[in-house]
């Protein structure tokens, strides 16, 4: 299979890679997929005062598409504020990325991957966001 | 230095020997003649080489009978003419065939489309090693049972099974015995006598021969054979399979048995001590991987192994500009399901997702072995540094016990 330039980027030199402290209160952890699926994803989230995305991290299992998928939310969810961030839609990284539709699951992962990690972060401080609690 | 980049996956297909090649050339240019044309020098060129391939072929298997051997156009063809011919031939002595659940899709799909057709087909299972359990074979024979079809070696994990016995109870019990044996010929001694096969299926492709063109061993006495053709036309191949004999190939699949034979010894030696450089090279440097089949008996080129935490495809991104091998990832495959090898030997899914299947060949070098292990050994490492799975079993999580979040 051939991958588009900017998949091979992010994999060759993936963004953001690691992790931040799971127990952290002003960090949101969103993990997602199976690994019998072949794609797991853990997207996190350190979130500043004001509600901004200050830090994103990730970690994945899975093929160059869906590592490639991850680096890139961890990138565009990085100075957004939480309502910024929700509405990145899984299409945006299609398109971005140039993913065939084999690969597309990779993209809807991703968004799910930054949706789970905004609602960890809410369920670890009701009362934070405007969504308050509806997003856990 | 080592030339780039490295192919390591001869299970696939391989390149044609130069010896091969040049065997095949007069076929291809001036000697071009039809093998069924019977009154001019050039069909007589052409059914003469064409019988002297058929003799090296026939030697090669063990076949006392050159005439056992019908040309095809490669295994896949040889499968469905020996399976569909069989159960067209023999149905009203009974309707019900066995195989196994790690068979090639050649044998598989062709089973589908006899049992849509009204035949009953079992399908064995393997043990974790990958073989069959030849008490569960004895029982499945009943007196409807009109062929077992076992591969030799299995494509992916290289497993073989023990061709010996089943064909010793196949004759016991009066049941025709087909064997796929596209990785197995040129690698491992065959004697269809001493086996007691009764239909093999070969290729010409995987024995450094060229593409399009493979044989159907059909035995002739105790018992003789007899199969319904699946190709009409002028009768060629004691009628079994017409159309005009591809006569460059059949040349060059017949050199390519001549030399696999005369140099079996050797070179099954050579490619074991590559093997097991490759196995105790990642072994050494890389920890929780895992063989998949049967170590001892496998064919001594192929290597399959799960490198957990890593998925397969991810892994080959970043080997395969330089590095020729396959994967049993989902993700390789257009239909997302991992390796239903692997999934026959009882290998979670988890791990189907990151194993790699490296096939060794005659011309792969040490230094080239060295070289794989060395990239390997350096992806591996860097995409366990991206993996969570990994880092989850650092930190000593049971990664089977987990909820995950299915899509």
């Amino acid at each position: 299979m051939a991958y588009s330039d900017k998949v091979k980027d992010h994999y060759d030199h993936p963004r953001n890679v690691g992790s931040l402290p799971k127990e952290d209160p002003t960090v949101g952890t969103g993990m997602v997929g199976a690994p019998e699926c072949g794609d797991v994803m853990k997207l996190q989230i350190k979130v500043s005062e004001r509600g901004v995305i200050e830090d994103a991290k990730f970690k994945t299992f899975g093929c160059g598409s869906a590592i490639a998928s991850s680096s890139l939310a961890t990138e565009w969810v990085k100075g957004k504020t939480i309502e910024e961030a929700l509405k990145i839609k899984n299409t945006d990284i299609v398109q971005e990325l140039n993913l065939p539709p084999i690969k597309i699951h990779c993209s809807v992962l991703a968004e799910d991957a930054i949706r789970a990690a905004i609602a960890d972060y809410y369920k670890k401080n009701a009362g934070a966001g405007p969504e308050d609690g509806k997003a856990s | 230095m080592v030339k780039l980049p490295i192919y390591m996956d001869y299970h696939a297909t391989t390149p044609i020997d130069p010896r091969v090649l040049e065997t095949m050339m007069p076929a291809l240019t001036d000697e071009f003649g039809n093998a069924a044309s019977r009154n001019h020098s050039f069909g007589w060129k052409a059914e003469h080489a064409v019988e002297e391939a058929r003799s090296k072929i026939a030697k090669l298997i063990g076949s006392e009978d050159p005439k056992e051997i019908i040309f095809t156009s490669g295994a896949t063809e040889s499968n469905n003419l020996a399976l569909k011919g069989v159960a067209e031939m023999y149905r009203e002595k009974g309707d019900h065939l066995i195989t196994m659940a790690i068979e090639h899709k050649a044998v598989l799909d062709t089973c589908k489309t006899l049992e849509r057709k009204g035949f009953r087909v079992t399908t064995l299972p393997v043990n974790r090693e990958g073989l069959i359990d030849l008490n569960e074979l004895r029982n499945a024979i009943t007196d409807k049972t009109i062929l077992i079809s076992i591969m030799m070696a299995n494509n992916e994990i290289g497993v073989i099974q023990e061709i010996g016995e089943i064909g010793k109870l196949a004759k016991q019990k009066g049941v025709i015995f087909h064997t796929d044996a596209s990785q197995a010929a040129g690698k491992i001694e065959i004697d269809v006598e001493k086996l007691g096969v009764d239909l093999l299926s070969l290729s010409a492709h995987k024995m450094y021969g060229p593409k399009g063109v493979g044989a159907l061993y059909v035995r002739k006495k105790n018992p003789r054979v007899r199969l319904v053709p699946q190709m009409d036309g002028g009768g060629h191949e004691r009628g079994m399979r017409s159309g005009t004999l591809n006569v460059p190939g059949i040349v060059g699949l017949g050199r390519a048995c001549e030399i696999a034979g005369a140099e079996m010894k050797e070179e099954s030696k050579r490619l074991f001590s590559l093997r097991e450089r490759l196995r105790e090279g990642l072994l050494r440097e890389l920890d929780e991987i895992y063989v998949n089949g049967s170590l001892k008996n496998r064919l001594p080129n192929n290597l399959n192994i799960s490198f957990a935490y890593v998925e397969g495809e991810s892994l080959l991104m970043g080997i395969n500009e330089e590095i020729a091998v396959s994967s049993g990832s989902a993700c390789t495959s257009a239909t997302l399901e991992p390796s239903y090898v692997l999934k026959a030997l009882g290998v979670g899914e988890d791990l189907a997702h990151t194993s790699i299947r490296f096939g060794l060949g005659r011309f792969n070098t040490e230094e080239e072995v060295d070289y794989v292990i060395k990239r390997m050994v350096e992806t591996v490492r860097r995409l366990r540094e991206l993996s969570p799975l990994y880092e989850m079993a650092k930190e000593g999580v049971n990664i089977q016990k987990v909820q995950w979040k299915k899509e």
